[in-house]
């Protein structure tokens, strides 16, 4: 979190910061209409918070409802404003944030996952270490020729980096990864 | 309003415009026409039930819907072409986003063929006004025309009110389609709670009873909720006897004739009012938001006290100022409840309040307003107290510009009924005024409507002239001239060594002629003892009126928090003196605004 916020909107002193930032993944149940994402995010760069992953998709398609999945950064104070600022925007359903909620039944964090796409280019000995580690990550070839392949990995967004960190020496080319995606564990939906 | 031969009526989308204006119970659309809009002009042309006031700059249209609004309570309406239009629309969108007016702006748009291709007079409307409003529309099929418009003036009316847009393609205007009469059931997602959790009003209640210090502090969302809500918030303060002080935007919820009334809070705030906030043990915000013109050092802000934060919008509770008793509710239905509530308790004894109300008595005794007086020279303060005495017995009307003389009118004019007071507090908006005072005078025709101007601000919109001699409305600029941007000129002799630069205006208008040139009155006073009679010849004129009261030009707007000092760190009248003034702020506070 930017240290200047604190306190939010307030041009008099600025106090230092005491609270410690943290990341939260946020849902945000929307309408599925035109401008409603570029509210999410005039939201989020307007007011100076933090975006450190976005997804979005439309996941009812008879109710035309999105789900925007948010992993931000901040003071607990400032996620709390986060929130609310959410909840302000006309066409926004809902938000929860699914990080307290997880805390809430016992959970250290939400079940996260994200999807990326590896383009590792090779020959000889990295080629084969590439495809031996890949298989490891339980990272599937889904192209490849005599020179490259294309793996896709699913997983935490630890995993992921730690396969592209290990990708990197073996002729890594190019990356795309989804964003993460979120639910809570248990029964309820959010 | 809507009749069952409206029932899917076929007619084109400019009708619809007018028709659903009609629906949602407007009489009267502030705009400027142009290109895009042509084809709704053309049916306003053909009816005479929606009146539409022709201002002379888009800006002036969205102040005047803004007076409007925020003198009746209903929603203003304002009708604007296409680019520069729009465009010229954003300020006063943002300025009624930041101190809630319900304000419902139609653009035009190219045509949606068009959308896209930087063609003339295009802009992104709603790109541009996204950020600026609470919500708006780009609407691309003629058949969902009238619904977003009756969702705009329901959005824009409820909840914490705010600005929309509806942006209209030209084509959308021509085209032929249905049309739908109100529909009453609002859309899922947009559902502002307005009933108080009894739970925590209970609380509040309970925390109240226990005060020994107690202070309410209200703002404009008791305005905003309607004249019940500030006949609740006087039963309240009556059956507390809790002092009570308002923000700017909340003044004339409670009188300030009251026994009660502490006088406005804040930067220019009264010494009472600010140091009883420094030194309460409990604090009632009501339909505030601890905006820092308020609070000072937020580190330092009141430091010994619970707070009870009634608010419609939650994004409000805990911004700022950490809240215990946060209710979220309309103020007018939670003051219903907290008044039962009080009732119904009624433990409280009033005698335990006496340390606190001597306490305050001292403070009061501190005159925190007082001025010098001049013989030979009009000062703001005595200026306006004149005014007021002249004119507190009528029909009145305040709006304000922004600057010293701002401060001055919140400080001495006595404002007593909610919705007779129109300033721009969150924006600051210099040139708010005058339009405004357009604005409330066409809902207002009979009123007496004064615009407390200053000679800097006015000129901002002073084309607005020109539309109100237009549509008969005689508003009266009461212009506190001292040829200074007096609180630019106050700042710079606080914090940048009195080095005025590009402060002082050296050619200066004859605001007489002007006044005469667009067709109005002039008048001009110099002198304390001409002013009486020249303010009532100002109240007689049934024409606008421009009135060039020329005041002591260095006087300066007092008491104060300095940037960066606390409640309790003042800068009172009688102690600011030139050293006082030059070190008044630390190199710290010089960064802040």
């Amino acid at each position: 979190m930017n240290a200047q916020l604190q306190p939010t909107g307030s041009a008099y002193f600025i106090a230092k910061e005491t609270e410690k930032p943290e990341n939260h993944t946020l849902s945000v149940l929307v309408d599925n209409e035109p401008g409603v994402l570029a509210r999410v995010i005039g939201l989020f760069s307007g007011r100076g918070y933090n975006i450190e992953s976005l997804t979005v998709s439309e996941t009812e398609h008879e109710k035309h409802l999105s789900r925007i999945t948010i992993v931000t950064r901040g003071t607990p104070h400032v996620l709390e404003q986060i929130k609310h600022q959410l909840e302000r925007i006309v066409p926004v359903h809902r938000v929860v944030d699914l990080t307290v909620r997880s805390h809430e039944s016992g959970q250290e964090r939400p079940l996260e996952r994200e999807l990326a796409l590896v383009k590792v280019a090779g020959i000889g000995e990295a080629r084969v270490e590439a495809l031996r580690l890949a298989d490891a990550f339980r990272a599937s070839v889904i192209d490849a020729n005599t020179e490259h392949f294309i793996f896709e990995i699913t997983g935490k967004g630890s995993k992921i980096d730690q396969f592209i960190a290990i990708m990197k020496p073996l002729g890594l080319v190019e990356i795309c990864r989804t964003g993460v995606a979120a639910l809570n564990r248990g029964p309820q939906a959010m | 309003m809507s009749n069952g031969q409206n029932e899917r009526r076929e007619m084109t989308g400019a009708e619809m415009v007018v028709q659903a204006l009609k629906d949602n119970g407007v009489q009267h659309v502030f705009g400027y026409p142009g290109g895009a809009v042509l084809p709704i002009y053309d049916e306003i042309f053909q009816q005479d039930e929606v009146e539409h006031i022709l201002v002379r700059h888009e800006q002036g249209a969205g102040h005047a819907a803004e007076g409007y609004a925020r003198s009746t309570g209903k929603a203003g309406v304002m009708l604007v072409t296409s680019g520069p239009g729009a465009t010229n629309a954003v300020t006063p969108l943002q300025d009624a986003l930041m101190d809630s007016i319900p304000l419902v702006c139609l653009t035009g748009q190219v045509p949606t063929s068009l959308i896209g291709s930087d063609a003339f007079q295009e802009c992104d409307t709603v790109g541009i006004t996204r950020p600026c409003t609470k919500h708006n529309w780009l609407v691309k099929d003629v058949n969902e025309l009238a619904a977003t418009i009756h969702e705009a003036f329901h959005v824009a009316t409820t909840g914490r009110p705010g600005p929309v847009v509806v942006d209209i393609p030209k084509d959308v205007q021509f085209a032929k389609g249905f049309y739908v009469p109100p529909q009453i059931a609002p859309r899922t997602s947009y559902q502002p709670k307005v009933q108080g959790d009894l739970e925590k009003i209970k609380a509040a209640v309970e925390l109240m009873a226990g005060a020994k210090k107690p202070i309410i502090y209200s703002g404009g969302g008791v305005i905003n909720s309607g004249p019940e809500a500030s006949h609740l918030l006087r039963e309240l303060v009556d059956l507390t006897g809790f002092p009570i002080t308002s923000t700017l935007m909340g003044l004339g919820a409670y009188p300030a004739s009251g026994k009660n009334w502490m006088g406005m809070l804040g930067m220019h705030g009264t010494y009472e009012a600010n140091m009883a906030m420094h030194d309460c043990d409990v604090m009632i915000c009501i339909g505030a938001r601890f905006d820092d013109r308020i609070t000072g050092r937020l580190t330092a802000f009141s430091p010994n006290s619970k707070k009870i934060h009634i608010d419609i919008d939650p994004s409000s509770i805990n911004k700022n100022v950490h809240t215990e008793v946060p209710i979220i509710g309309d103020v007018g239905r939670v003051l219903e409840d907290m008044v039962r509530l009080w009732r119904a308790s009624a433990k409280a004894d009033k005698k335990a309040l006496y340390p606190w109300w001597e306490q305050i008595a001292k403070w009061r005794a501190r005159d925190s307003l007082a001025y010098k007086m001049n013989n030979d020279v009009i000062m703001p303060q005595y200026a306006i107290e004149r005014l007021y005495e002249l004119t507190k017995g009528m029909d009145t009307y305040i709006t304000t510009e922004v600057g010293q003389h701002q401060m001055w009118a919140a400080q001495h004019y006595r404002v007593e009924k909610p919705n007779r007071w129109m300033t721009s507090g969150g924006l600051g908006t210099m040139g708010y005024g005058l339009p405004a005072a357009l604005g409330v005078q066409i809902a207002h025709p009979d009123a007496l409507v004064i615009d407390i101007a200053g000679d800097a601000s006015v000129q901002m919109t002073m084309q607005e002239m020109s539309a109100a001699v237009q549509h008969n409305a005689p508003i009266k600029i009461f212009i506190l001239n001292n040829q200074y941007m007096g609180m630019v000129r106050q700042w710079q002799q606080l914090l940048h060594g009195n080095r005025l630069s590009h402060s002082y205006t050296e050619a200066m208008p004859d605001f007489v002629k002007l006044a005469e040139a667009y067709g109005g009155h002039g008048i001009r006073c110099e002198k304390p003892d001409e002013l009486d009679d020249a303010i009532k010849e100002m109240i007689s004129v049934r024409k606008p009126v421009l009135f060039d009261c020329r005041v002591a030009t260095l006087a300066n707007c007092f008491p104060m928090i300095p940037s960066g000092k606390a409640h309790n760190e003042m800068l009172l009248p009688d102690e600011a003196t030139d050293e006082a003034v030059a070190n008044a702020i630390d190199a710290k506070g010089r960064e802040l605004v």
